[in-house]
């Protein structure tokens, strides 16, 4: 096995293209370097982006943030103004693992590394979050949710590196919350993950929304039919109700060792509707612009 | 295989080594500078036993390659006593019998000590959420808490 | 052996009870302390096993031709490198077959062949490049499945034990146990009410953070070492000579410090292929396990299957107590039934009561003891029965158990009538403690179990040996796994009457002292600590000896006095004291060293009880359970220190809360483990609990010199049921499956909605 450490996005790129044997991309490493022990994979490469500066960085872009790939769960719970805008999508990351886990990792990685239950996704996706990847035909922008394509694989080409995420502007009164499911009180990956995020008008009716959920298929969902249960609502019980059902309905899960189908499929609409309730009252609590930036 | 030259500070220490590019820290600490307190427990992040500071944040020097410690500074539990003082995480985890066999003990003092410098002041529940990430099987964590929060009220007085 | 017991309660102890800080403990903290991982040795090999992947397959051909060529291996060993030496003794083939597969592979991780290389990423290619013909065979690892007529048959020699007539075909069923005393049958028909029920619970494992792990070193003239991390190092030693066709004295073993074992370090795994690959090699050779062989391949507990069936009259006596369990302890014989049988109805004083034992073998890990094995499955089913019944008979469950609590005097369910117990004082005193009766919110539900475990004696072996400085070297065979160097300490300082810090405890290496049996059943601080205390009563007549030579007098007329030889009255002479550094200092001169010893099979171990109350609070839209409040309550006998005896208590309250609540192994169809980690092998963190309160009972055991009983196991026997209760009330549903995890609780609150 071999170990580069690229100082640039397009050193990192070429390194990537050129390999013929089997290249990952090291950040956090709290995925790559448990497939590594229990065998799964045999790297032939692996390049460490932590010496990319870009990639250790949240910056403000836009009106919105822009988070490196490489930023760790921990730096994002200690950024106030990324936590004030953004509560759901930094409780989400600040919930993969523990917190040496937190300590390394990153929701590049966590997205990257495609599983259907990953934390930090769905309150990415509610957030209407961007991938930013850098390639060899040069950069390009799409939705998080067009990342993972199946459990393990990504839609990114042969030299694709993801450098940053992105999050929008946020129009004020609005705020999002991410839940999850797990049998002890941490440590556990999520049997259901819900991300909800709202935007509520002057008198407080759901002007906009998203609701995504993890772990209940091959890959994070966006359910257009739950975030139509809440729009034009003050997400009341009605709502709330049409939310979990939408929810519920939308969960196409599977029976394994951290959870049964019909379990996953009544805990999904659950989780939604606390999560909605949450993300209302933080909605309703942000009342003025919450713009980005350091 | 490729050997990777690296060059870090090991509590306070510089120290230079010559590790293989797959292996990760906990083995370069443990079977090449003789530093056997981080424990390997589950090899997978899982149980903390490894817990070491990299750049004052607490990892799992498991999940952590020999190679990416370049140029960091790395804390273990050798380096937590100052020469014959105990810290006083370690002085009341003796007076409190917060340990039984032991062997989680340097990663939960290693989590413990990264818990008070960055909150010096705890919640019983935000040690608890806190050390969530180092597996105890022996004590049921009871009072390890108690030692944790006692070492905390007397570290703020000091 | 004389014992004075009629002094236990009023002996004012100087140290015994206190709470000094544990003699290995700085190293602990430090981080200096050696565990089994933690040795090395010059040329060391890295040892690595090769496993089946099949839960059953016939080994047909194994070839290890490539892996011997590749560049830096020593060693590589087989069934071919472990003749049969076992002379006919059962137990030991089994032990045989399980650290190496013979003709089958009998689970998955099953041993099948190990390298010895330069390095680990050698021993991991050398293990790439062994060849072996496998030919599957249907598996089986239900406990009930494996009962049935037609399932796949591990061993063709096994024919129940225990039943009549004796069958002639075999089959997964090893033998039956039968206890119990009275008719059941007529006890039944005398009852009012009757409860019978079914529970099923899921193998578990110790969960000891610390994997197994050795460092073996065979030299050319077959003299070996091994640094081992075990309960038991003279059963390691025995054992691995034996397999090996070494002389015991020969083979000297070490315990390093242990990072957990709870059972599951009282027999070896890897130890005889470490010694056979480094006699191979002619080098030291390490092995340590992954967290993944630690599960697959060391020794979990056994799941289970019980039938419960109590008759009760409506004024709350118990007429009958009938039980059947079926435990299934992996690929050999030897679950925990007979235990489990023992203890089911223990806690009760009964006319008629029978419990029905099945030990079944089915294709898994062979079962080690985890923490009184075979007793908490029981406990689980009994205690809920009993929750049942008491509700039914309109009494509160500390009630109706104080009702019908066995006492001295009463014939137990598994044959001796008891002495002095404490399992009404640990009921008794729950219902007075403030956990009784504080408040409940919302979704919160109370429960309660009783449990017991019968502890043991064994043989035992302890050197002391006092320096010429007055201070003691205490020797002990039997290694600490919770403070127990502490506690003989205080022991020894107790009777010579001197400061706990002039003695100094050590494990000693299986060269230095005569056997001892393993750390187990709670027999520690009870066996250890008698033969320390008959230890330094020996060396107290030697020093009096010399004192009495000193003096010029007889013996007899010297007594011996916090730490001081006196003479016994003022016709002995008017001799100033002498201390034991003044005896000691002279030694040479009065006849060479001063030391005391004993070696004997200790027995008059105390049974123990304990109560434990539990608050737990149920999320009724996840099934999600939290545990609000927890105490145990518990009779040590004699505490000797406080504080491990405290942590005994609630280590194994949690390891309990963890097996009730989250905890199993989860099996595929194909036969294979699901969870060989920690991620989803789910053992309790620090934010899943609250502190654990302890109320320390003493009811001396007249059978040692202090009164103490073991504590190490009672403890993790009553939280199943504890638990089990508390959701019940909390919810609303009672689960009769183990573990009680979420999925299980929110579709039995769906069970009932429906049925409302």
């Amino acid at each position: 096995m071999r170990y580069e450490r690229p100082t640039t996005m397009k050193q990192a790129s070429v390194l990537l293209t050129r390999e013929k044997g089997s290249a990952f991309v090291l950040a956090g490493g709290t995925d790559l370097l448990v497939r590594m022990r229990t065998g799964f994979v045999e790297p032939d490469l692996v390049i460490d982006i932590k010496r990319i500066p870009a990639t250790r960085e949240i910056t403000s872009a836009a009106g919105g943030f822009k988070i490196g790939a490489a930023v760790t769960g921990a730096e994002l719970g200690e950024h106030a103004k990324l936590k004030k805008a953004w509560p759901g999508v930094v409780e989400a990351a600040n919930l993969i693992g523990s917190k040496q886990v937190q300590g390394r990792c990153t929701m590049t990685g966590n997205l990257c590394n495609a599983s259907p239950a990953a934390d930090s996704v769905p309150a990415l996706v509610a957030a209407g979050a961007k991938a930013v990847i850098v390639g060899p035909n040069g950069k390009r922008t799409i939705p998080v949710e067009q990342v993972p394509v199946a459990p393990g694989k990504t839609s990114l080409k042969k030299g694709e590196i993801i450098e940053s995420i992105v999050l929008p502007q946020r129009p004020p009164r609005s705020g999002d919350a991410y839940l999850r499911f797990i049998p002890r009180t941490e440590m556990d990956i999520a049997v259901v993950g819900v991300g909800v995020s709202v935007t509520l008008d002057a008198k407080g009716v759901c002007t906009d929304a998203r609701v995504s959920l993890g772990a209940v298929a091959p890959t994070v969902l966006l359910v257009p039919e739950a975030a139509k249960a809440l729009i034009g609502t003050k997400i009341d019980k009605a709502a709330l109700d049409a939310l979990a059902k939408a929810c519920s309905a939308a969960c196409r899960p599977i029976d394994d060792k951290r959870g049964t189908r019909e379990y996953r499929i009544k805990v999904a609409g659950v989780l939604a509707r606390r999560a909605a309730q949450i993300a209302r009252k933080r909605a309703a609590g942000n009342a003025r612009d919450r713009a980005g930036g350091k | 295989m490729s050997n990777i030259h690296v060059r870090t500070k090991i509590n306070g220490d510089v120290v230079e080594y010559v590790c293989e590019a797959d292996e990760t820290l906990l083995d370069v600490l443990r079977n090449r500078l003789g530093l056997t307190g981080a424990k390997e427990g589950c090899g997978t992040g899982d149980c903390g036993a490894c817990s070491v500071t990299i750049d004052g944040r607490l990892t799992c020097s498991c999940l952590v390659l020999g190679a990416e410690a370049d140029g960091s500074e790395i804390g273990t539990i050798e380096g937590m006593a100052n020469g014959e003082q105990l810290h006083p995480l370690q002085r009341k985890f003796l007076e409190h019998a917060a340990l039984q066999c032991g062997i989680c003990t340097p990663g939960i003092l290693v989590a413990a000590k990264a818990l008070l410098e960055h909150n010096p002041k705890p919640t019983e529940t935000e040690v608890r959420f806190g050390l969530a990430g180092n597996l105890c099987r022996c004590t049921g964590y009871d009072k390890i808490v108690r030692a944790v929060m006692d070492a905390a009220q007397e570290m703020r007085r000091a | 052996m004389p014992l004075d017991s009629t002094q236990q309660n009023k002996r004012d102890f100087k140290v015994v009870g206190t709470r000094p800080l544990r003699p290995d403990g700085i190293d602990k903290v430090t981080g200096r302390a050696k565990f089994g991982a933690d040795a090395t040795a010059p040329g060391m090999l890295v040892g690595r096993i090769l496993r089946s992947p099949h839960a059953h397959a016939r080994i047909k051909k194994i070839d290890t031709s490539k892996a011997e060529k590749l560049a830096g291996v020593k060693a590589v060993v087989t069934r071919a490198d472990f003749p049969d030496k076992t002379d006919g003794d059962a137990a030991l083939y089994d032990v045989l077959y399980n650290i190496m597969a013979r003709d089958k592979a009998l689970y998955e991780g099953h041993a099948v062949a190990a390298v010895a290389a330069v390095d680990a990423r050698t021993a991991r290619d050398a293990l790439k490049l062994i060849k072996i013909d496998y030919e599957v065979l249907p598996h089986v690892t239900d406990v009930d499945a494996a009962m049935k007529p037609g399932a796949p048959v591990l061993h063709n020699t096994i024919f129940t034990d225990g039943v009549e007539p004796k069958p002639k075909k075999p089959s997964n069923i090893v033998r039956r146990y039968e206890f119990g005393h009275g008719d059941v049958e007529a006890g039944f028909k005398k009852a009012d009410i009757i409860v019978e029920r079914t529970f099923k619970t899921e193998a578990t494992h110790q969960g000891y953070i610390e994997p197994h792990a050795c460092l073996a070193n065979v030299g050319p003239d077959g003299q070996g070492e091994l640094w081992v991390c075990t309960q038991g190092h003279f059963m390691v030693r025995d054992t691995c000579a034996r397999l090996l066709g070494m002389d015991i004295s020969k083979l000297r073993v070490t315990a390093s410090e242990i990072g957990g074992g709870f059972g599951g370090k009282t027999t070896v795994f890897i130890e005889p292929v470490a010694l056979a690959l480094s006699r191979k090699a002619n080098r030291p050779v390490k092995v340590v396990m992954s967290r993944d062989e630690v599960f697959k391949a060391s020794g979990p507990t056994a799941s289970t299957s019980i039938d419960v069936k109590i008759g009760v009259t409506k004024a709350g006596r118990i007429t009958a107590a009938d039980a059947t369990l079926r435990y299934q302890g992996g690929a050999f014989a030897g679950s925990p039934v007979e235990f489990g049988a023992m203890s089911t109805f223990a806690c009760y004083d009964l006319e008629n009561v029978r419990a029905i034992g099945y030990d079944v073998v089915t294709n898994r890990p062979k079962q080690a003891a985890y923490r009184a094995p075979g007793a908490p499955m029981a406990a689980f089913a009994v205690e809920s029965v009993i929750e049942e019944l008491a509700h039914k008979v309109g009494m509160t469950g500390i009630d109706f158990r104080i009702k019908n609590a066995a006492r001295e005097g009463t014939k137990s369910s598994y044959g001796p009538t008891y002495g002095p117990i404490g399992l009404l004082p640990t009921l008794e005193r729950a219902k007075q403690h403030p956990h009784f009766q504080a408040p409940l919110g919302p979704n919160q539900g109370r429960g309660m179990a009783c449990g017991f475990w019968f502890n043991f004696g064994g043989q035992t072996c302890v050197s002391l040996n006092v320096n010429i400085d007055g201070t003691v070297a205490l020797s002990v065979g039997t290694p600490d796994i919770g403070g127990s160097r502490a506690s003989m300490c205080l022991m020894a300082a107790e009777e010579l009457g001197i400061p706990y810090d002039k003695v100094r405890a050590i494990v000693a290496d299986t060269s230095s002292l005569g056997y001892n049996d393993v750390t187990d059943g709670s027999r520690t601080t009870f066996a250890t600590g008698m033969a320390t205390i008959l230890a330094a009563r020996d060396a107290i007549k030697k020093l009096t000896a010399r004192a009495a030579q000193i003096w010029g007098i007889e013996p007899d007329a010297v007594t011996w006095e916090k730490g001081y030889a006196k003479p016994a009255g003022a016709n002995a002479g008017n001799f100033p004291p002498l201390s034991i550094a003044e005896i000691a200092a002279q030694a040479g001169a009065t006849g060479g060293p001063i030391a005391g010893h004993h070696e004997y099979s200790a027995d008059g171990a105390g049974v123990s009880f304990a109560t434990h109350i539990c608050d737990a609070e149920v999320d009724p839209e996840t099934g999600a359970t939290k545990i609000v409040r927890y105490t145990v309550l518990q009779d040590a006998g004699k505490a000797v220190h406080p504080s491990y005896v405290e942590g005994q208590f609630q280590g194994g309250a949690v390891q309990g809360i963890g097996w009730a609540l989250n905890e199993e192994y989860i099996y595929g169809k194909d036969g294979r483990l699901q969870n060989a980690g920690f991620l989803d092998y789910r053992i309790p963190v620090c934010s899943d609990l609250p502190m654990i309160d302890t109320v320390i009972l003493e009811i001396p055991n007249p059978g040692h010199p202090y009164g103490v009983r073991g504590v190490g196991e009672t403890s993790i026997v009553p939280p199943l049921a504890t638990i089990a209760n508390a959701v019940s009330a909390a919810a609303g549903v009672r689960l009769t499956s183990l573990p009680m995890s979420p999925p299980k609780i929110l579709a039995a609150l769906d069970r009932k909605a429906a049925a409302e």
